[in-house]
């Protein structure tokens, strides 16, 4: 805008300006020239099989376009039944993987550096041990005659084993044992860089510890809350190694019936819409807690 | 036309490198089966025998059924040579296109039942689905056919079926409603599914493996159960306080296929040969109760009577037992499959 209004003695240093331009601008092409290995690689990788996924979902056996893949979820209720079902367990996960990793997650950012470190090794640890190994352990430990309930019975505390998996009990105990770290580690990092100094000024002016936390420590923790929360929801929908082991056959979630999509139909079209529609489902909410977080950040300025 | 003579100049000498390759590689063929104990007594009875008389390498692995097979077929890359599938599966693939016809110039077939003999499969093992239960549990009183399964009040305790689908679970819930073993089919699938509906809220395990059926005995997680002969059987040698029954047991076949597009189509059908040889036939029931399909098998007198006893394809155990109908589930299994997916979900 500058440039074009300036006036011929100023030639010069409009000459300048425009050789800055074209700098910035060649930089910017070098930048994205940089970038596009990176971009190639999404494309491939990322837009590439989401879009054989939708192109799938939308043609029949023959090769024809249909949308008999969708109107099937649509008019069998066992569909709709199982989406609720992944939305629920996944948002009783989350919302239990908040109440326990919250204070994990305070405690870790309050200790000295010496004890934090071995605390989110202790939380580290399952987390680099395989998923399926995991699970497993599980169910040895929660079965009929696992350790949980012979200790139970031991000490006289149930006369019956408690029905702890094979169920939905088992497949949320499984499911928050996996997804803690998620949640903790993000939380830890954004607690991790809260500065003290607030909590004692808010001290300083006679606030009390628990409106100081209130009002000032966890509207700051609160990034990385969300973010955590996000990751553990997002990650839960698409569970499938869990629920099929600890669930007992009974427990279905959206991921399980994709694969028996797979094997009942004798085309990848039935699943692909399943996998489309969970797509759809997760990009909304993600986009739902952005646009909440964003006025909620508004609204405290 | 010259652009004409040089392409197929390209292709034949393409065809003769692909002709060449095989060659070149015959010396391994990959056979798919179902794991576990019942995998172990293949590779000692049919495996190891028939890559010693061939001179090959047979690699080992695992399916859990004919979507394995429609996904290598279909992404093209088709890894096995030799397949095992069950039930309707062996028609339906067929069906399908997904497998090669057998060779029968190849492959000789005496001693095996002729409606074992279809043009893109053969019968090769005849496994049993059978009521098993835990003996400290019912002791002096066990369960004795599938009503006495669904009679939850007689027999408390935690039970298991199979999740895999309305296949045997269809005919288990008829018998137990009263259906006698000769007029199951046609399956009446309305009153199966209602008969299964009842007993769902009682069902603690829908079991998804044969490695998991087995292990609901080893620990006792399930009193009662339905379950494959060799799973309850290797479940029992690990000690497993458990005993089964083959009264109202279904019987299936396993057959053998190659698909299509299979690396060492020509060599397969030698080891399939192999595998159906009344010699290798006798030795499986020395590792798993299945007897053989080959009933020439029984005239090598390598079945000892001992053996015979807990084999499932003997005339006395067969007798007690319903031979599932083939041809039937290969036209109504995905239509009766979608309908159990709906059924579980519920």
């Amino acid at each position: 805008m500058a440039i074009s209004t300036t006036a011929p003695h100023l030639t010069g240093e409009a000459h300048y300006l425009t050789e800055l331009e074209q700098d910035a601008r060649r930089e910017r092409r070098q930048l994205f020239a940089l970038c596009t290995p990176g971009l190639l690689l999404t494309m491939l990788l990322l837009f590439l099989p989401i879009g054989w996924l939708f192109w799938f979902s939308f043609i029949d056996a023959d090769g024809n376009p249909t949308f008999e893949h969708y109107s099937r979820i649509w008019t069998e209720g066992a569909y709709v039944q199982i989406f609720i079902i992944t939305f629920q367990i996944s948002i009783l996960v989350t919302a239990i993987c908040v109440l326990l990793g919250y204070p994990v997650a305070y405690c870790l950012s309050q200790l000295p550096p010496k004890w934090s470190g071995l605390l989110l090794i202790g939380i580290l640890l399952p987390f680099w041990t395989s998923l399926l190994v995991r699970t497993y352990a599980w169910l040895v430990l929660l079965q009929r005659r696992g350790i949980v309930n012979d200790t139970l019975i031991d000490l006289g505390i149930v006369q019956q084993p408690l029905p702890l998996v094979h169920n939905m009990t088992g497949t949320i105990i499984g499911m928050v044992h996996i997804m803690i770290p998620f949640l903790v580690l993000p939380l830890y990092a954004s607690m991790k860089s809260i500065d003290g100094t607030y909590l004692r000024a808010a001290a300083n002016l006679g606030a009390s510890p628990t409106r100081a936390f209130w009002e000032i420590y966890l509207p700051l923790s609160l990034p990385g809350l969300v973010a955590g929360l996000v990751l553990t929801f997002i990650l839960c929908l698409g569970f499938y190694i869990t629920p099929a082991v600890l669930g007992g056959g009974r427990v279905q979630m959206i991921a399980q019936r994709i694969e028996a999509s797979v094997h009942l139909y004798p085309t990848w079209g039935p699943a692909s819409a399943l996998g489309v529609v969970l797509l759809l489902l997760t990009t909304l909410i993600l986009l739902a807690s952005h646009w909440l977080l964003g006025r909620w950040r508004r609204r405290l300025g | 036309m010259k652009r004409f003579t040089t392409a197929a100049a390209a292709s034949l000498s393409l065809a003769t490198l692909a002709n060449a390759a095989p060659a070149f590689a015959a010396d391994s063929v990959a056979v798919a089966s179902y794991g576990g104990a019942y995998q172990e007594a293949l590779h000692k009875a049919f495996y190891a025998p028939t890559a010693k008389t061939l001179g090959i390498d047979i690699k080992e692995f695992t399916l859990s059924g004919i979507t394995d097979v429609r996904t290598q077929v279909k992404a093209g890359a088709v890894e096995w040579d030799v397949v095992e599938l069950y039930a309707g599966q062996c028609q339906q693939a067929a069906d399908e296109g997904l497998i090669e016809p057998l060779d029968y110039n190849v492959i000789k077939t005496d001693g095996v039942p002729k409606q074992l003999v279809q043009s893109h499969w053969v019968g090769f093992t005849a496994y049993s689905t059978v009521l098993a239960w835990n003996k400290d549990v019912y002791k002096d009183n066990p369960p004795k056919n599938w009503a006495d399964f669904w009679d939850v009040k007689k027999f408390p305790g935690t039970r298991a079926l199979s999740g895999y689908g309305p296949s045997t679970n269809a005919e288990i819930a008829l018998m137990a409603d009263g259906v006698p073993a000769d007029k199951l089919y046609p399956l009446d699938m309305d009153r199966a599914f209602k008969k299964l509906e009842e007993i769902k809220p009682d069902i603690t395990v829908w079991w998804n493996s044969g490695a998991q059926s087995g292990q609901l005995a080893v620990n006792q997680e399930a009193d009662m159960l339905a379950i494959w002969v060799a799973r309850i059987d290797a479940a029992i040698k690990e000690g497993a306080p458990y005993d089964f029954t083959y009264n109202q047991g279904v019987v299936d076949i396993e057959c053998l296929v190659v698909p299509k597009g299979a690396k060492h189509k020509d060599l397969a059908m030698k080891v399939i040969n192999e595998f159906l040889k009344p010699e290798l036939q006798a030795d499986l029931p020395k590792y798993v109760p299945y007897g053989p399909v080959n009933q020439d098998a029984y005239k090598t007198g390598k079945i000892t009577p001992d053996l015979l006893k807990n084999a499932n394809s003997t005339p006395e155990n067969l007798a007690k037992q319903v031979i599932q109908d083939k041809p039937y589930w290969a036209k109504n299994g995905q239509a009766a499959q979608e309908r159990w997916d709906a059924f579980l979900q519920k």
